[in-house]
């Protein structure tokens, strides 16, 4: 029995630990997000901040195309805001009766568009590099929002003796410290509707979190329903382990 | 005491396909061993398994479609669109993992007593056939979701078998149904995927019933004797191995509401892009030991055959055992030495995990010579010159001996 408990406080001090693995290459900053642990959840100001950010600075050259805008209620947008906010794109769709494609406005069903037609496209507008959709890119990095938010405020001055090549810029936190995305973040690069001054750090985060809402938009269910079964399995084995001692004290053991 | 019952129905069925009998004959008649410990529970608790990977398998097939221009979005759908979808998928992703924990532990467990001696050969064989299933079961799986580690896994992993001379290159465009790993490659692992778990569900059964045949062998390693050395299944081991579950489902549950990409690679939430090689290319961790003995060999064929060989090498150890007495408990010597090989196994993991440079080359190669002296040189050559501990008389007094010995010590 003892050994069991052992195995399950070993597994949980290895879960706790598992994102502390820092991605290899650059430097990366470590902060707390307040999606963090047991019952972290995401930071509705913050996510709806880092939207304004996405939408203002990022949108331009990165798509978001598996985030549809209905699921936008999450970050706690009202449906008529929603509505709002999809109306802002347009979309091309048809054919209509007539057999011509025509364009509308966005509607809550619809996902962000993609600034580019298509990786061509993408990369011939930015020297080469393609600016890759940012619907995962929390989970696809090792150190997650930390290595994001490190990117994004990573740019500096290089040191001497690097030589940074053209259409390159140096980044403390990218593997190679070569990225070919040029600094987003300038101080007040957008204006904040409730007023939060928008210094590099502050978008930074702002950003980041919205883009783990949109890598794992679950998660804050999946959590709620964790607690849940939790609590449900220790009760479950406090009982069992007492019919089990009842049962086994009629065998000589 | 044989199966009775006063229902005409069930008299009706039993009499025509004796499944009640049945029944009642492994769960109150079929004699296990009274001192079967917790690491006795990781059998019944990777059937468990099995089936929960077959039913969120099933359900995911539901969303899912195998195709390379739709496969990853689809597995995102599952993630966001699906209700429950999340679960049923972060179930199943981490699932894999957990059975590989639960058979890994089974196999060093069976290892330890003794287990794959005379008469339970086959069982163990058996055992090894499911462990080679559930290998090729998982790397097809894995290569299901379609992201980058998907395809440069299945790239690498089936790139392998061209190391075979003359007959190589045709084979490796045969597997991949084309030139490179493509749409044909995911159809069939998928087609794949969904067949060989109910493959392996034969082979359970199989397993089962030659288990069943010579009965479970126990940490004492003696064989059941009388009365007072056995108690029925039920309601004995339903109600230890019921706890077990309730034990291992507090852990699976910790993985997936808490930590549900702590085995996955972050790579493989990048869509497969063939034009572009990750910096390393890792497999799943429960293929890291078998990964590492590969690597250990400078030349490509030679590494596959020490692969296979790693398992292969296993169906044999029955008669490369040769101490009369089963359970390590009594082998002063040999005990030990199974200590050295599950540190040597955890070593090959770690070293697969890593890129190989350096010292880890060699300590790659020294912990794969020691997997293969184990089995081949230590393995006999400690049988014959071990002066095993005397061994118990019966279970029973196994039992108690054990009993004296915990008593002695909590005084
Ligand atoms: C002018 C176009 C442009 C803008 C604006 C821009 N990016 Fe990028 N971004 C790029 C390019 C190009 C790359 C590819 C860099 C490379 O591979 O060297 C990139 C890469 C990235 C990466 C991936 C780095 C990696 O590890 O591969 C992240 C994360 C990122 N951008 C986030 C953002 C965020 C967040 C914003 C908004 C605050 C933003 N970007 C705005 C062009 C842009
Ligand atoms: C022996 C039991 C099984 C094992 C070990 C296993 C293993 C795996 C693994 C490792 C993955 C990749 C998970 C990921 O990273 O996303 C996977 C995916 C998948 N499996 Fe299985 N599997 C088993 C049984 C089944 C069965 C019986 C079915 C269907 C009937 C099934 C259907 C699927 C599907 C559709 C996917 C792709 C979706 C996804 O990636 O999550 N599996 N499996």
């Amino acid at each position: 029995m003892r050994k069991f408990f052992l195995t399950a406080a070993l597994s949980l001090g290895v879960v706790t630990a598992a994102p502390a693995m820092a991605s290899e290459g650059g430097h990366i900053k470590r902060l707390d997000w307040p999606q963090d642990g047991i019952f972290g959840t995401y930071d509705r100001a913050s996510l709806q901040r880092g939207l304004q950010v996405y939408q203002q600075v990022c949108a331009s050259c990165h798509g978001l195309k598996r985030v549809a805008f209905r699921t936008l209620t999450d970050l706690g947008f009202t449906m008529d805001q929603v509505k709002k906010i999809a109306a802002e794109y347009e979309f091309e769709d048809g054919p209509d009766e007539e057999g011509e494609m025509f364009t509308r406005p966005g509607a809550p069903y619809d996902y962000f568009p993609s600034p580019f037609p298509n990786e061509k496209a993408a990369a011939a507008a930015n020297g080469g590099a393609v600016p890759p959709d940012l619907s995962l890119i929390v989970k696809a990095r090792r150190g997650r929002e930390d290595y994001v938010y490190s990117i994004l405020t990573g740019y500096e001055e290089a040191p001497d003796g690097f030589t940074v090549p053209e259409g390159g810029h140096y980044n403390s936190a990218f593997p190679g410290n070569v990225i070919a995305m040029p600094p987003p973040l300038s101080e007040d690069a957008v204006e904040y509707a409730d007023g939060t001054p928008a210094t590099v750090e502050q978008m930074a985060k702002d950003v980041v979190n919205f883009l783990s809402w949109a890598a794992e938009p679950k998660m804050e269910e999946r959590k709620r329903i964790g607690l849940r079964v939790v609590i449900f399995l220790v009760i479950l084995i406090g009982l069992l382990y007492g019919i089990y001692r009842r049962v086994w004290a009629r065998v000589d053991h | 005491m044989a199966f009775q019952t006063n229902s005409k129905i069930v008299k009706w069925i039993d009499r025509r396909l004796p499944i009640f009998s049945m029944m009642h004959h492994e769960l109150y008649e079929y004699q296990v061993p009274k001192n079967l410990n917790w690491w006795y529970t990781f059998g019944s608790l990777a059937g468990i398994i099995l089936m929960l990977q077959i039913i969120t398998g099933v359900v995911l097939v539901m969303h899912y479609t195998p195709n390379t221009e739709l496969a990853f979005d689809s597995v995102e759908k599952i993630m966001r669109d699906v209700n429950y979808g999340w679960l049923m998928r972060y179930m199943h992703a981490n699932g894999a993992s957990m059975f590989f924990i639960a058979v890994y532990i089974h196999i060093f467990r069976g290892l330890y007593y003794g287990s794959y001696k005379q008469p339970r050969e086959l069982i163990w064989m058996i055992g090894l056939v499911i462990l080679l299933l559930m290998m090729a079961t998982a790397f097809m799986g894995y290569v299901l979701p379609w992201g980058q580690m998907s395809f440069w896994g299945a790239t690498v992993i089936t790139n392998l078998f061209s190391a075979f001379p003359v007959i190589g290159e045709a084979l490796v465009t045969w597997l991949w149904g084309g030139f490179t790993v493509g749409n044909p490659t995911l159809n069939r692992f998928f087609s794949l995927h969904y067949l060989l778990p109910f493959v392996i569900l034969g082979a359970v059964v199989v397993h089962l019933w030659a288990l069943h045949t010579s009965g479970s062998n126990n940490p004492a390693g003696v064989e059941i004797k009388g009365k007072k050395d056995w108690i029925p299944f039920q309601p004995y081991y339903t109600a230890k191995d019921m706890l077990g579950f309730a034990v291992f489902a507090l852990v699976f549950s910790i993985f997936i509401f808490y930590s549900p990409d702590f085995f996955g690679e972050p790579d493989n939430y990048i869509p497969a892009n063939p034009l572009k090689t990750p910096p390393h290319i890792v497999p799943e961790w429960y293929f890291l030991p078998f990964y590492a003995i590969l690597r250990a060999v400078p030349d490509k064929l030679g590494g596959v055959l020490l692969m296979f060989g790693a398992i292969l090498v296993l169906f044999v150890i029955p008669w490369l055992d040769t101490s009369k007495v089963r359970s390590a408990r009594f082998r002063p010597v040999y005990k030990w030495w199974f200590w050295v090989l599950v540190f040597d196994c955890l070593v090959l993991g770690y070293v697969g995990s890593q890129p190989p440079e350096g010292a880890l080359i060699l300590i790659g190669r020294l912990a794969t010579a020691y997997y293969f002296l184990h089995f081949l040189v230590i393995m006999p050559l400690v049988g014959w010159f071990e002066k095993p501990l005397p061994v118990p008389a019966s279970i029973h007094d196994a039992v108690l001996a054990d009993k004296k010995a915990k008593e002695s010590a909590d005084a």
